[in-house]
């Protein structure tokens, strides 16, 4: 059984320009000691539909799905008390924006310790030294001097560290990591993908990973999805995705990578991902795509499975590897 | 092929207090940076946070003076002493920042955003102007029923497209971009990287392109700038840079750097702690307290930069 498992996970936002669907149908499944990253551009839903199964979306969010489980309980279900236990204790996320989950009043060590009392995993004395052991764990120099720190002291690299250290305090069966290096140098960056490695090989912690960095994913992820504007477009086994991905929008993300350049010009995207005012077509993808013929305009693509764990939303996805074929 | 730019010894030390309640101090934010640019190429600046990219790219721009060292532009040596004639320099020097956002007006139509340049250093008259700037729109993909709009209606990819053309306006020789293509998506970040090789082709030219984004540096770049602490490590040919680095910290960088392809994965070369402050940086090789390759030499004695392999490195033991 899977330790997250979302379906048809769908989130209207009311705009002033009327509802706004920024998730529609998504489905989350991870198990423990999985890693799953969730790609896609800006814009295509991917914070939103993390922060809906947090449940932390902001009152003019309407989220419906059929499923949402973590551990074999209903998250919707629980009572406000049953949420508190679980959220930061088994249940963990790492925020896109590092200043906006640490509060300003308060140390970053004090936070930390705090943190692991409520949850009754250490007080005191021993709670103190307990998060500046974890501070030196997301690399952070001099961390007792930081544990004193306030959190506008620091540089954005050192809070996104102390937030990092703050959601594995209490090694979490699932931690849900919305672009958890993107301010940090690649040096810095490759110290907490080795941690977290580290973690789920020791704890079998589950990490759900969202990203723009695809060589960030292809180094740490087990599985991908891939989204585009709210929907699903692709998943996979992470190499089966970049060997041969099969939606034409993967296909086009990957080529546009300067990695895989052939010459002097990169093979860009026309166009851009709808905005929430634009109008989206049954395969929103359709206005940028070369293969997209008049029913990717009327039609909403069937999702056929790729073999093993793949799946793919098109109607005319790309054919799969001669070899596979044969198979 | 002409020489867009040459810099020699660029040094750059601000006052700074230390620590929230401390006496103020000196911090190195870069020293003793040499280097030259050609007409037509691009020499990419990489390094830490810290390490003094904008600080170099500032001074190139003309928009901060060095406390030391000399730029020679277009054959020309800056009197930064002289604002007179810095500002009539500055046309000939154009920068691009990671957030576009913050460098236009949002009160502006894009099309007044364009002409502004030129009305400032009075070029042309109104309608000449406004041909100029429907002309350079054209040129960076903008259709023309986006002239009237302001920034805000505009998406990140679509505003970098202008912040470009603004630059573009005074048909600047050299470009100086930090971190431009850092905000965008993969997508939108190609397309970002074709215009400006496309541009760079039409107008000839000379791009200093900041970035911290080592495959995005590995395909715009000619040569590779690696700055650790306000210095240069390693300078020289991109194929020499990344095909067979020299300095443990461009090593160091370069396995860092998460891989799409299985085969580039290198072994990787941890480097421990982070860059020490530019208040006072180490003795020696700064870069001794992470170095895995440091000896007692490289604690007392301070490489120089010298030429192996076809590039210049700064470390006792390359
Ligand atoms: N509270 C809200 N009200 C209305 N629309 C919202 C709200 N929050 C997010 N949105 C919209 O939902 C869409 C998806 O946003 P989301 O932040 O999930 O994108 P993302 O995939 O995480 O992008 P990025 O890669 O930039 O982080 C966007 O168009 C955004 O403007
Ligand atoms: N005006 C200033 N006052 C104090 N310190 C400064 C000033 N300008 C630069 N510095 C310091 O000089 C060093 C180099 O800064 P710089 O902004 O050039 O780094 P960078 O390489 O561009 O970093 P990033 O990747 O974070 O943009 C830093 O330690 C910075 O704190
Ligand atoms: S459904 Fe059609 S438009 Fe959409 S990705 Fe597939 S081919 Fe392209
Ligand atoms: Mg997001
Ligand atoms: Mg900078």
């Amino acid at each position: 059984m899977a330790l997250l498992d979302v379906r048809g996970l769908t989130v209207e936002f009311a705009t002033r320009a009327g509802p706004f669907r920024a998730v529609e149908g998504v489905d989350v499944t991870v198990d423990a000691g999985e890693t799953l990253a969730i790609v896609g551009e800006s814009g295509s839903g991917k914070s939103v539909a993390m922060l809906a199964v947090m449940g932390l979306l902001p009152w003019n969010a309407k989220v419906t799905a059929e499923r949402i489980e973590f551990d074999g309980r209903d998250l919707r279900a629980l009572s406000p008390r049953e949420r508190r236990a679980l959220v930061g204790k088994d249940l963990a996320m790492i925020f896109q924006e590092p200043m906006s989950a640490l509060n300003p009043c308060f140390t970053v060590g004090f936070q930390i310790a705090e943190a692991l009392s409520a949850h009754g995993a250490a007080r005191g004395a021993e709670a103190r030294k307990r998060a500046v052991a974890l501070l030196a764990e997301v690399g952070i120099p001099e961390p007792e001097a930081r544990a004193r720190a306030f959190p506008h002291q620091m540089s954005g690299g050192m809070c996104q560290r102390a937030m990092i250290a703050m959601a594995i305090a209490l090694r979490p069966k699932l931690l849900i990591a919305d672009e958890p290096t993107t301010a940090l140098d690649v040096t810095v960056q490759a110290q907490i993908l080795d941690l977290l490695k580290r973690l789920r090989a020791e704890t079998g912690m589950a990490l759900v990973l969202v990203t723009h960095d695809m060589g960030v994913v292809a180094e740490t992820a087990d599985r991908v999805v891939v989204q585009y504007a709210g929907r699903r477009a692709e998943g996979n086994a992470a190499a089966a995705l970049f060997a041969a991905p099969r939606h034409p929008y993967t296909a086009a993300l990957l080529d546009a990578l300067p990695e895989r350049a052939t010459g002097e010009r990169l093979a860009a995207i026309p166009g851009a991902v709808p905005g929430p005012s634009e109008p989206r077509l049954p395969c929103a993808f359709a206005p940028r795509c070369p293969r997209a013929q008049d029913v990717c305009r009327t039609q909403a693509p069937p999702r056929a499975s790729t073999g093993g764990e793949g799946y793919v939303h098109c109607h005319f996805p790309l054919p799969a590897p001669a070899g596979e074929r044969a198979a | 092929m002409t020489r867009a730019l040459e810099a020699s010894g660029l040094t750059r030390r601000v006052r700074a207090k230390r620590g929230a309640f401390g006496r103020t101090a000196t911090v190195h934010a870069l020293e003793d940076v040499s280097f030259a640019l050609d007409a037509g190429r691009t020499l990419a600046v990489v390094g830490e946070s810290g390490s003094g990219k904008s600080t170099l790219a500032r001074i190139v721009a003309l928009v901060d003076a060095p406390t030391e060292g000399a730029l020679d532009i277009a054959g020309g040596r800056i009197d930064f002493a002289d604002a007179a004639a810095l500002r009539r320099r500055r046309a000939g020097v154009q920068m691009v920042f990671q957030n576009p956002y913050g460098s236009l007006n949002p009160r502006l139509t894009i099309a007044r955003a364009l002409a502004e340049p030129l009305d400032v250093a009075g070029v042309g008259d109104s309608a000449s102007r406004r041909a100029a700037a429907a002309d350079m729109m054209a040129k960076v993909g903008l259709s023309p029923e986006h002239a009237g709009r302001h920034p805000h209606m505009f998406s990140g990819g679509q505003r970098q497209r202008i912040a470009i053309a603004r630059a573009l306006m005074l048909r600047p020789k050299l470009l100086v971009l930090d971190e431009p293509v850092s905000a965008l998506d993969v997508s939108i970040r190609a397309q970002i990287l074709n215009l400006l090789a496309d541009l760079r082709r039409e107008f000839g030219l000379a791009y200093l392109f900041v970035s911290h984004d080592l495959s995005v540096v590995r395909h715009v770049a000619d040569d590779v700038l690696v700055l650790y602490l306000g210095r240069i490590a390693e300078i020289g040919p991109r194929e020499a840079i990344f095909g067979r680095p020299m300095h443990p910290y461009t090593r160091a960088l370069l396995s860092a750097t998460p891989r799409v392809e299985a085969a580039d994965r290198a072994r990787r070369e941890p480097l421990r702690g982070e860059p020490p402050s530019p208040l006072d940086p180490p003795s020696g090789c700064a870069f001794h307290p992470r170095c895995p390759l440091a000896t007692a030499r490289c604690t007392a004695e301070r490489p120089r930069l010298e030429e192996k392999r076809g590039r210049l490195v700064a470390c006792h033991e390359a």
